[in-house]
């Protein structure tokens, strides 16, 4: 059973939050970082805390270390030579192979997150603007006294209009879909991917071989920690809107090729699978049907959802496709940056795009995978495409459409989104913490 | 596939490759990946069999053959178009030759082999093989390493239709048929 008084809240519960904010950290020197993760490690939310947690609470805190960090903090050689290679190497040096090239490659990227100083991250999650303000000036008076350790960078997470739900700049709603681990209490919902065994997501416990994989030394380091891939990824609101006028001619048919880029309704999430022609609002909000299909039997030339959209080719439901798709799973967390673009209004030109973290025990068979090969391998399914959302698309976008008597084919200027920023971080347990602050 | 697209099916179509077996090195998620060539993706294991194990691999053919019928898609998700299996000794002892032609990178895949490998129960038949690592049923980045170490790269591939996946192959014969079903309702 997962400790949960010593996992860190982060992947497991979702606080009442409005808002959020991410400081990459720097230490100057071991000293400064290890009396800074003593000080923080005091207020990080474990998952027993927070699932606990009343109406009252204000703020959430969670703490992830680059390999860089962990070594800059005194962790010795041997242990770091116990860490998997991806992590050890860092997202920005497996570039190539997760097809970050062109304007996505991480020359390109930025809030200094490809620095070697990039040590640490520190999340918090407020209830309101307010709070967040607070929770920042009382992090940045910290600092003050701390000197050795700096922010490098920061990014303010918000929602954007309208609220009543959860998406990001495009409008696709989210959270859809999220793995359940066995034991928590939660049943998956029909159609969804059976519980998952901790050790999918949690170092030290058995995953869905049924044993526990090696895990870095010493084991109070590892156990109960996580592995988080970050990802920020600037959405081109913009391009979208064009692309979607420039392939439908009506309201309703740019929101059916809307809906066909994703495979579900963008305002509602209903899936095509279940209502190829038509939003069904009841449906895409009823969890227990929002899930409860598959393609091999109910869509298999892709007519509903085509095979090259997001939600088809990032969970292929299809047994023809992997038979070990219970392996391929990840937590993500994160949300929007950068301010909402109105409906009806040009597009300004500001930043704005999803900032996200994928959390799993196994970099390269969860993450990985599924970015260079679901997202970014033009040969999957014989499409010659890349994922529309997800894929890192230099120049112009293609999208095929499933559709009677021939194909369709749907084009846009130039790529949706572009992949601006990257790093893997190790999310440690609340002993780890602690034993990462006693090192010095 | 884009090339089949670029060179035309119908152009047979030869490559020589270099000893390394990729002309530029491109690291995937366990190490340099194979390009695509005429004859699609591949590889070719060579690894000798520990002494007295013969008859246990032969075994194994039964084993596919039993397990494809049982369930004919069992191998879907490899994306194959052969599987050759060979036993050759020409003087150094019993070699056991592995030879796939798929239209994945395998590398990517690898994983989902593995598993597939493990849920047939074709995994145990490497259990035969020198050097074999002993915790292949936990540690994939071990079974992994044994596959790239005794992968012998290809230095020629041709392919008379040149690039063209199994399911193209399967969709052209499907409408092959398809034709002939419409002829037959219009006499």
């Amino acid at each position: 059973m997962l400790e949960l008084e010593d996992v860190q809240h982060y992947l497991l519960t979702r606080p009442h939050a409005t808002i959020a904010q991410y400081n990459f950290i720097s230490f100057k020197n071991a000293e400064s970082g290890c009396k800074w993760v003593n000080d923080i490690a005091e207020i990080v939310g474990t998952v027993k805390t927070v699932m606990a947690a009343s109406e009252t609470d204000m703020r959430w805190v969670s703490l992830a270390f680059t390999f860089n960090g962990l070594r800059k903090l005194g962790v010795d050689e041997t242990s770091l030579a116990t860490f998997p290679e991806p992590f050890r190497q860092g997202m920005a040096a497996r570039a190539q192979m997760l097809g970050d090239t062109g304007i996505n490659h991480p020359d390109n990227w930025e809030d200094n997150i490809t620095s070697e100083d990039l040590h640490a991250v520190i999340i918090l999650f407020a209830r309101d603007k307010e709070e967040r303000e607070r929770c920042i000036k009382k992090h940045d008076e910290y600092l003050k006294d701390n000197p050795g350790v700096e922010t490098l960078s920061s990014l303010l997470i918000e929602a954007v209009p309208p609220y009543d739900y959860v998406h990001e700049h495009f409008g696709y709603r989210d959270r859809l879909t999220t793995p359940v681990i066995e034991g928590l209490g939660i049943e998956p919902t029909p159609g969804s991917h059976p519980s998952s065994k901790a050790g999918e997501f949690f170092l030290g416990y058995p995953d869905e071989t049924g044993i526990i994989p090696l895990q870095p030394q010493p084991e109070i380091l590892s156990k109960n920690g996580s592995f988080l891939a970050y990802r920020k990824m600037r959405e081109h609101v913009g391009a979208f809107r064009e692309f979607l006028k420039a392939n439908g001619k009506t309201v309703e048919e740019q929101e059916l090729v809307a809906a066909k880029l994703m495979g579900r309704w963008r305002k509602t999430g209903a899936p095509l699978v279940l209502c190829p022609d038509k939003d069904d609002r009841e449906l895409g909000f009823d969890d227990k049907k929002n899930n409860s299909f598959d393609y091999e039997k109910m869509d298999p030339h892709g007519y509903a959802c085509p095979i090259g959209s997001h939600i088809r080719r990032m969970n292929v439901r299809d047994s023809g496709v992997s038979r070990i798709m219970n392996r391929r799973l990840i937590i993500r967390r994160g949300g929007t940056y950068g301010p909402y673009l109105p409906e009806d209004a040009d597009d300004d030109g500001a930043n704005r795009g999803i900032a996200v973290f994928a959390g799993c025990a196994d970099l390269s068979r969860q993450f990985e995978f599924l970015i260079s090969v679901w997202a970014n391998d033009p040969g999957f399914e014989e499409l010659n495409e890349k994922d529309p959302f997800a894929g890192s698309i230099n120049g112009a976008f293609e999208m095929t459409i499933p559709k009677r008597p021939i194909k369709k084919k749907v084009k846009g200027l130039n790529a949706f989104t572009t992949v601006t920023g990257g790093a893997y971080f190790f999310l440690p347990g609340i002993k780890a913490l602690k034993y990462l602050a006693s090192l010095k | 596939m884009s090339n089949t697209l670029k060179n035309g099916w119908s152009t047979p179509a030869a490559i020589a490759l270099p000893k390394e077996g990729y002309f530029k090195k491109e690291d995937g998620r366990y190490g340099p990946v194979f390009p695509q060539t005429p004859a699609n993706y591949g590889f070719t294991v060579i690894v000798k069999v520990k002494p007295g194990r013969e008859d246990a691999i032969r075994e194994y053919g039964k084993t596919i053959e039993d397990a494809v019928k049982g369930s004919p898609n069992v191998l879907a998700p490899l994306k194959l178009h052969y599987l050759r299996w060979v036993l050759f000794d020409v003087g150094s002892g019993l070699h056991f030759m592995y030879q796939g032609i798929f239209d994945t990178d395998f590398d990517k895949y690898m994983e989902d082999a593995i598993a597939l490998f493990n849920s047939t129960g074709v995994t145990t038949v490497f259990v035969n093989l020198e050097g074999f690592p002993d915790d292949w049923r936990t540690n994939i980045n071990a079974v992994v390493k044994f596959f790239r170490e005794h992968q012998c790269p290809s230095f020629l591939e041709y392919g008379e239709y040149p690039y063209v996946s199994a399911d193209e192959i399967k969709k052209a014969l499907k409408l092959k048929d398809a034709f002939s079903a419409m002829l037959d309702q219009m006499q």
